[in-house]
């Protein structure tokens, strides 16, 4: 037990200082047992602060040292860093967080005080009992798992694999790209979105330290920072993809059809083929769900013309164990579905499109090649662009999705290309162009003529008041800077739907123990700080999964996260956590309890000596074990019931008799 | 070398500690030739002013059994700590409070409603209630008080040592005895005559990485004899309770209830198998979660059967 502890309370500017009594808080330090030293200091986390901290070591010779300031997540590793500078172990520190759960959340500033000596109390009792642990270093993996292989995926396997490090690209469809292979023009540059992404995809392909895994899933994650293991399932294609030569002569003989999935069912796709022609990897698979062979066990249309006999039906799913040190989470998003707002009409009206269909009817490639064209193969005469669509909707989604003002203008612009005649609405609530070049981009539609509605469309309706509406659909809107109702018919109407989180993204997060939002994006370490960083060390996120985002601001998260790839994998090796869990070996039982609970697979049982045991490489201190032990066989450090029981009581100090 | 001096007292509990005592059988005259019984009120015939009347640490050990639950309880638990050298916490009762303790899940108005008025056996039209004293012809009658609370023997008086067990087994009491003769007892305030680990240790039974699929009763349900019972549903105190009872409910197929107390370094003992236990059932969501913790029908005493006065908790607050 110690008997020299220094307390130091932060005003952290007004921050705690405007609703705490530091001076009082600092008195009542005083008079705490074993408190030898209390001072105050405007910031503890600055040069001067942490420099009073390490004088009181050296001169006073501190054993323990309790700061009172913010949460531990922000400044812990702050003043570990200063106590074990002035060589005073690091696990000998304690942290009070009386901003988050003091002064920020009250505002009567004698009750805070009040709560501020609880917490403190609490840590002075916690440090009593503190004992010192060394750190353990391990070696990092030098590989990567980029999970999506979309423009963010892409963008960090290529970063990665260039430094000269291995990557593998797992990606759930048959080919990377993600949404933005869909594309025709990106904005404000209207760059050729084939001509920008096709290049790295086929770097993706042909780059010698990635590893390209699609139509697979990761299927189960564990282990920790620098070595984590992975189970990737490869769904069957039904093809040796060793084999295939990507010919393409399979896709052109198979005798059957269903819908595309890629051209959103506007064109048919056969039972085997690839999504797109410039599909990487270049391999088809068979859909058995449209082959006639799964069915009545003839045909072999595509058997018969495969040259390499690559085409194997009883080809089974493989699973693919991988180790690796850094995990990229690049899973993007998906598009809001239009069919939850009813009143639009999406799916009723043939002429009502969704914002991914009407980028494939924009596409040269697409089902239209590119005209913009109706059912009936005339031209519109009006088109009206609808923003908003699932979000900024307390109904739906409360975000802002980012894009849609901006691709609505590249719809703008490109159906005044292509129709000229065409009258182009846009209804809009407010226009957010705040990108680099995207104002200006917005002045040049403006002078091209389209039509800005400002105010949410009601409704989408063919119920024609007049000649004028008959045959047209009529959108029903308040135009807020007129100030009235209107209704204005017309040919075709685009929606602008918003992103969403991929609906599966808490569940695969949780693979990886990192935790997505209530609106299922996932979280960032630090909004501002760390954004492409985890609460999982060794796990980044990059792109539309981590919020709705467009093609430079992923580009350069995805560079952001492959740097702090790089720097992990440079480094080497790395600390881990010291606070792990213990087994006493004399009181186990060997009853197992334990045996199933450990997130990270650190517990093993020894069937010699009847005993479980924790790796502490593996272990990352969460608890779980220590609070299933039924015989506290199993010890936390730096969380010992001693340590616990002692900051209960100075969290109680003023309520025991 | 003189005779010990021993006594054993009978406090609020069942008798069965006192049985237990007689379960020595014939070796119970070893304990005679090696001991004098001074005080042994279910057995010989001294009275409390026999006690009182003795000179301090008069007797070398007192085996103290029962929780204390009334007014004549503290007394005795007062007296004999005087009037002994060594006072031992005999039992669960004594060690943890014991089945008795359970009444802290009640208070005394709740638990005198219950035993005098709301129940099936009993007519007391006119609300009679036990009452400290009462005026009769003769004279003034007078009964212990009643408290509100139990408490184990060491929330009364200062303890050297636990013996645990509901009641604790006769080889544990021979061998105890063996160690006080030959004066090779263990640092005051250890529990004696049980082991430090738990009871799986030295189960037989097969046992493996722990799931619960559901929980199964006695009441409806045979468990097979091989394999662990907890494995089985069959709720078992065992992986939170030390051994030393020589597995006498497991080995008759029914899981064990908890009475030998936690091991050591365990604060709760009822809190602890739960958590345990709750750790391991085999249930993803809530909903499943829920639909098997309900199948146990009495969480609060079946986890903390013998040690409710010993918990933090304490007692439920009314
Ligand atoms: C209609 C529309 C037009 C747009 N136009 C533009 C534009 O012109 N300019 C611009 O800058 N931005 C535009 N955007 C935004 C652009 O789409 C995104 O910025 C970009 O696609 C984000 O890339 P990403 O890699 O993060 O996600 P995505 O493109 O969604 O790629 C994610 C990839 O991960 C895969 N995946 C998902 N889950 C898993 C899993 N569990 N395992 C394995 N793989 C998985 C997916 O299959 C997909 O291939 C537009 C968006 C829309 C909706």
């Amino acid at each position: 037990m110690s008997n020299k502890i220094g307390v130091y309370v932060c005003h952290c500017g007004t921050n705690i200082a405007g609703t705490v009594n530091i001076p009082e808080l600092v008195e009542f330090a005083k008079a705490q047992g074993d408190v030898v030293v209390a001072r105050e200091y405007k910031f503890m986390c600055s040069d001067p602060g942490q420099a009073l901290i390490q004088e009181d070591i050296q001169k006073l010779g501190l054993d323990r040292v309790v700061v009172s300031a913010c949460s531990p997540l922000m400044h812990e590793p702050t003043f570990r860093g200063a106590c074990e500078k002035a060589d005073l172990n690091r696990y000998l520190f304690q942290m009070a967080n009386i901003r988050e759960h003091c002064s920020w959340v009250h505002v009567d500033k004698g009750a805070a005080t009040e709560k501020a000596k609880a917490q403190l109390a609490g840590a002075i009792g916690k440090a009593r009992y503190l004992a010192p642990l060394i750190p353990k270093k391990v070696k990092v993996n030098p590989a990567t798992l980029i999970v999506g292989g979309g423009i963010a995926g892409i963008q960090a396997a290529i970063d990665i694999a260039d430094s000269g490090r291995k990557v593998y690209l797992v990606e759930r469809e048959a080919t990377i790209g993600g949404k933005m292979a869909e594309f025709d023009k990106t904005f404000p540059t209207l760059d050729c979105a084939a001509c920008i992404l096709t290049p790295k995809m086929v770097q993706v392909g042909q780059h010698p330290n990635i590893e390209l895994l699609t139509y697979a899933d990761v299927e189960e994650g564990k282990g920790f920072v620098g070595n984590f293991e992975v189970k990737v399932r490869k769904k069957t294609r039904y093809i040796d993809e060793e084999k295939c030569t990507g010919c393409g002569i399979c896709q052109e003989k198979c005798p059957y059809k269903t819908a595309s999935e890629f051209e959103h069912g506007m064109m048919k796709r056969k039972a085997i083929f690839m999504p797109f022609p410039q599909a990487v990897p270049k391999v088809p698979r068979i859909d058995p769900n449209t082959c006639v062979y799964f069915k009545t066990g003839k045909c072999k249309a595509c058997v018969k013309v495969c040259e390499p006999q690559a085409i194997d039906f009883e080809r089974k799913d493989e699973i693919v164990d991988i180790k690796v040190g850094a995990i990229i989470m690049a899973t993007g998003y998906k598009l809001f579905d239009a069919g939850k707002i009813a009143p639009y009409g999406y799916g009723k009206y043939p002429e009502v499109y969704n914002s991914l269909e009407f980028e494939r009817m924009v596409s040269a490639s697409g089902p239209t090649g590119g005209d913009i064209k109706m059912k009936s193969g005339e031209k519109p005469k009006s088109v009206a662009i609808v923003h908003c669509v699932g979000s900024r909707d307390r109904r739906h989604n409360e975000h802002c999705s980012r894009v849609c003002c901006m691709y609505a203008l590249k719809f703008a612009h490109l159906i005044k290309e292509r129709c000229h005649e065409a009258t182009v609405y846009n209804f809009y609530i407010d226009m957010r162009c705040f990108g680099k070049g995207y104002e200006q981009f917005y002045q040049r539609l403006l002078d091209e003529e389209v039509r800005f509605v400002r105010g949410r469309v009601a409704s989408v309706s063919d119920f024609a008041l007049d000649e004028s509406e008959k045959g047209k659909l009529v959108l029903r809107v308040e135009d807020t800077m007129v100030g009235e109702t209107r209704r204005i018919p017309v040919d075709m109407v685009v929606l602008a739907n918003g992103l969403e989180a991929n609906a599966d993204a808490a569940k695969v997060g949780r693979l990886f123990n990192i935790s997505a939002g209530k609106d299922g994006f996932y979280i960032e370490k630090h909004p501002k700080l760390a954004p492409v960083s985890t609460a999982t060390e060794g796990v980044y996120i990059a792109g539309a999964c981590q919020s709705p985002k467009d093609i430079p601001d992923t580009v350069a998260q995805a560079s952001a996260a492959a740097a702090q790839v790089l720097s992990l994998m440079s480094r080497g090796e790395i600390e881990v956590e010291a606070a792990t869990a213990n087994i006493h070996e004399e009181l186990c039982s060997g009853c197992r309890v334990c045996n199933t609970m450990c997130p990270y697979s650190a517990i093993s049982f020894d069937d010699d000596k009847h005993v479980s045991r924790v790796n502490d490489a593996l272990c990352k201190g969460c608890g779980t074990c220590v609070a299933a032990c039924p015989s506290s066989a199993i010890f936390a450090q730096h969380f010992t019931d001693q340590q616990i029981f002692s900051e209960i009581e100075g969290v109680l100090h003023d309520v025991r008799a | 070398m003189p005779k010990l001096k021993i006594a054993s007292y009978w406090a609020s509990a069942c008798g069965g500690c006192d049985v237990a005592l007689l379960d020595l059988h014939e070796r119970i005259v070893d304990v005679a030739n090696a001991a004098d019984i001074v005080f042994w009120p279910i057995a010989t015939d001294f009275k409390y002013a026999d006690v009182e009347r003795m000179p301090d640490q008069n007797i070398d050990v007192t085996f103290f059994n029962g929780a204390v639950r009334n007014s004549e309880n503290e007394h005795l638990a007062h007296l004999l700590r005087k009037k002994s050298k060594v006072l031992v916490a005999f039992g669960s009762c004594a060690h943890m409070g014991g089945v008795v303790g359970l009444g802290n899940l009640f208070s005394r108005k709740e638990i005198f409603d219950a035993a005098y008025t709301n129940n099936l056996s009993t007519e007391n039209a006119g609300l009679t209630m036990p009452n400290l004293e009462t005026k009769v012809p003769e004279g003034k009658l007078t009964l212990p008080e009643f408290y509100n609370t139990v408490k184990k023997l060491d929330q009364v008086v200062d303890v050297d040592y636990y013996l645990p067990g509901c009641p604790p087994n006769p080889n544990r009491i021979f061998e105890v005895f063996g160690a006080i003769v030959a004066g090779k007892l263990p640092p005051k305030g250890s529990v004696v005559g049980a082991s430090e680990q738990t009871q799986c240790e030295k189960c037989e039974r097969k046992k493996s990485e722990k799931k619960i699929p559901g929980f199964k009763r006695l009441a409806t349900a045979q468990p097979d004899a091989e394999t662990c019972l907890l494995e089985q549903g069959f709720l078992c105190m065992g992986v939170a309770t030390r051994a030393g009872c020589e597995h006498r409910c497991q080995k008759s197929n029914t899981g064990c209830r908890g009475c030998y107390g936690p091991p050591p370094g365990v604060y709760d003992q009822g809190l602890k198998a739960l958590s345990a236990i709750a750790s391991v059932v085999d249930a993803d969501d809530e909903a499943t979660a829920k639909a098997m913790v309900d199948a146990i029908p009495d969480p609060a005493r079946y986890f903390n059967r013998f040690s409710i006065a010993a918990s933090p908790l304490h007692r439920r607050s009314v």
